[in-house]
């Protein structure tokens, strides 16, 4: 059995000049729902001198054991890195899969692939947004966002048959066609789900005390977004305007009109106010892909059984709920990758910690915590 | 920035780079060994690429290749940097200095291949505990609880 | 509880047969109907575990509520997957939950190792390699039906117990059972002793 979680890099008072500092272990199981991660954080008083995130409790070497599956066998291990986000871990996936064997997807594919896309940004954002809430304090907006999640989650129960895994987008298309009045449920939901985002920001940014636990904690600036290799919400919070939806577009996406929305201190407030309102912006995309989307096949032609690229290498990425997710694939020629890499956006912006939780109390480590969002099946794969 | 003109930049900033480059599957692919590689990075840093987005390492049969993924928002163009190490001792520049996104990604390659990226402040393993023995992510890593699957096709 | 598990050792034996159903009867409904559970979630299932204590699922109508500490819990819930950096924090948390406890394994990963059983390095197949486990919820992730299940099915092995180890009891059903699978007498208190299972 390997050995105690209290290891000898952690002493029990570390003397700093004149002060003696307290080293607080936080996690590995602690009640924020963010999963598994070990915050060592030196404590002079109740100020943070140093926070040093441990993490690798989650670590299940998909790395490694993409190596002896097939192409199409690795899709169920995407659907668990992002776990949260499932249909953009296969889409980024699949898309590297795409690229190195010179795959065409047709083009109602792709726009299921966007709908999808952006109903699980959405989810993904209503899990992050009501479980940093909850660290706050604020348990009714943790409901209240679970509740949106539950009528997405459902409408994808509807479309292939899974709550959580759904193993939805294959390299070369995607798997089920949508059953009927699907559409037509999905933008219901897009109408309610405008209504149900107005009373959340009443609800929870309206709130004093959620200004005070938000604003001008973990400043995060844009050079520092930009050196630190930050992408997605916790960039665009800092004023980075880059999304790769618009910047580095992709797919279907030059089709469609929406805005980037971006902060500009880069607090915890402004991070949790780009999520709500990239929802918004991701109910405008879904209301105009299914009113583009014609019928047509969802698969690719002429894919063999068993895909076997030639030798080569390529990466693809897409903008997932947290920042720029990208799968790096090389391939031999045989039908199982020779290495598959997950760049994963959540690994990178949880380096930035450190870096934002010096100077604060350990009550705002929390709160930056769950503004970086991180989900652990992709931070530690 | 397509790749061309991105080409062109390069070649007329540092002509020394110009021969290292290369177009592979859409992506433009800068090949430096070892011991340029602190140096080309210093030169990519000036010349726009203020992104690292991704450091990885594959293990080939005869050497390590390490692949770096560079973005320059500036020009909006992307560049691969892939070095080769050799597998007995492998030890590269850290470029922890030019981009801090560099300082969780090396300890990353490090916990999982084994490279040494000297001049990390703080190299030491991320994602298996402290005392693991053995590089999980080489070719020939041996483990007696691992229990490889069955060729299901 | 010392107070009640003394008082049941004295009885050893099942004497005091009157005094014993009248107890047990209440000491298990009192446990069985309020059930926290300590959720130790770690990955996906973690997820449906939460949606399982939310309005469209709503656990705490069967008495059971997520609560984060192992002191003010009866049942941890291990809803992921565990890797061999993570197994000794569950086995310490899980050491300092109060007794009785229960441990519900919750998902393929937390049963078997699930997906993750094959080529990998670092993962526990299964959490009962360390922990003494209850009830299996198969599935990956399974719904959160599936989750209160399992609580229902673990209430009713909590009525088959007796503060009395020796003692055995037939239970009432708690619910209809399909088929002829029947949870009739069984011999109470041994998850107790089961301890560690290395």
């Amino acid at each position: 059995m390997t050995a105690d979680i209290v290891r000898d890099d952690m002493p029990p008072s570390e003397i700093a000049g004149d002060e003696e500092q307290l080293v607080v272990n936080v996690g590995p199981s602690h009640p924020s729902t963010h999963g598994v991660c070990r915050v060592v954080v030196h404590l002079d008083g109740e100020t943070v001198t140093k926070a040093e995130p441990v993490i690798g409790y989650l670590h299940r070497g998909i790395e490694k054991m993409a190596e002896n599956r097939t192409y199409l066998q690795v899709v169920p291990l995407t659907d668990r890195l992002d776990y949260v986000g499932s249909m953009y871990a296969n889409w980024a996936y699949c898309r590297a899969v795409e690229r190195l064997a010179g795959i065409r997807v047709p083009e109602r594919a792709e726009y299921l692939r966007a709908i999808v896309c952006e109903m699980q940004r959405i989810a993904s954002h209503m899990m992050s947004l009501g479980s940093a809430a909850a660290d706050t304090g604020a348990a009714t907006m943790f409901i209240y966002a679970f509740d949106e999640r539950e009528r997405i989650v459902e409408a994808f129960e509807e479309l292939c048959g899974a709550r959580l895994t759904y193993n939805y987008v294959r390299p070369g298309g995607v798997s089920f066609d949508v059953p009927e009045g699907w559409t037509d449920t999905v933008l219901e939901f897009c109408r309610n789900h405008r209504t149900a985002l107005d009373t959340m920001d009443r609800l929870y940014f309206g709130n004093v005390i959620a200004r005070q636990r938000m604003k001008g904690i973990g400043v995060l600036s844009a050079e520092d977004a930009v050196a630190w290799g930050a992408s997605g919400p916790v960039a665009r919070g800092s004023g980075v305007n880059w999304d790769l939806r618009k910047h580095d577009t992709y797919s279907v996406y030059p089709r469609f009109d929406f805005d980037v929305p971006t902060g500009s201190n880069g607090d915890c407030y402004d991070r949790a106010r780009v999520r709500l309102f990239e929802c918004y912006e991701s109910c405008r995309i879904i209301e105009q892909a299914i009113a583009q989307m014609e019928p047509g096949p969802i698969k690719a032609s002429g894919m063999p059984r068993l895909l076997a690229p030639r030798p080569g290498d390529a990466y693809d990425h897409i903008e997932s709920a947290r920042g720029s997710l990208g799968v790096y694939l090389v391939s031999d020629g045989s039908v199982r990758p020779y290495r598959m890499k997950v760049r994963s956006p959540a690994f990178c912006n949880l380096a930035l910690l450190p870096l934002l939780a010096e100077g604060h109390m350990l009550s705002d480590l929390v709160v930056i915590l769950g503004s970086l969002d991180p989900v652990f099946g992709e931070v530690d794969r | 920035m397509n790749i061309t003109e991105l080409r062109e930049h390069l070649c007329a900033t540092y002509p020394d780079l110009c021969p290292l480059f290369s177009i592979e599957f859409g992506d433009g692919v800068l090949a430096v060994d070892s011991e340029r590689l602190s140096e080309a990075a210093h030169n990519l840093k000036d010349l726009g690429f203020d992104r690292l987005g991704m450091v990885t390492a594959v293990d080939r049969p005869t050497r390590f290749e390490l692949v770096y993924r560079l973005h320059s928002r500036s020009m909006s163009a992307a560049l691969v940097v892939k070095c080769t190490v050799e597998r007995e001792d492998p030890r590269v520049a850290s470029l922890v200095d030019l981009w801090p996104a560099a300082l969780w990604q090396e300890r990353e390659v490090y916990d999982m291949f084994g490279v040494v990226f000297e001049g990390h402040p703080d190299l030491r393993r991320i994602l298996l505990p402290e005392e693991w023995e053995g590089y999980p992510l080489r070719k020939d890593y041996q483990d007696k609880t691992l229990i490889r699957r069955p060729d299901y096709i | 509880m010392a107070v009640i598990d003394r008082l049941g050792e004295s009885l050893d034996g099942g004497q005091g047969g009157i005094i014993l159903s009248t107890v047990d009867s209440l000491v298990d409904w009192a446990r069985g109907k309020s059930l926290w559970a300590m959720p130790m979630g770690t990955a996906c299932c973690a997820m449906e575990l939460i949606a399982a204590s939310f309005s469209k699922f709503d656990f705490d109508r069967h008495g059971t509520f997520p609560r984060p500490d192992p002191r003010h819990t009866d049942v941890m819930v291990v809803a992921g997957t565990i890797t061999k950096k993570m197994a000794p924090a569950v086995k310490r948390i899980y050491e300092q939950m109060a007794d009785p406890k229960w441990v519900i394994a919750m998902g393929n990963c937390a049963v078997s190792g699930g997906i993750f059983y094959y080529d990998t390095y670092s993962v526990v197949r299964g959490v009962d390699e360390f922990l003494p486990v209850d009830v299996y919820i198969g599935g990956c992730p399974p719904r959160p039906e599936a989750l209160q299940d399992a609580v229902l099915q673990l209430r009713q092995r909590i009525a088959t117990e007796s503060i009395s180890p020796d003692r055995r009891r037939e239970s009432s059903f708690v619910l209809p059972m399909p088929g002829d699978i029947s949870f009739g007498s069984r011999p109470g208190g041994g998850e107790d002793e089961g301890g560690d299972a290395e």
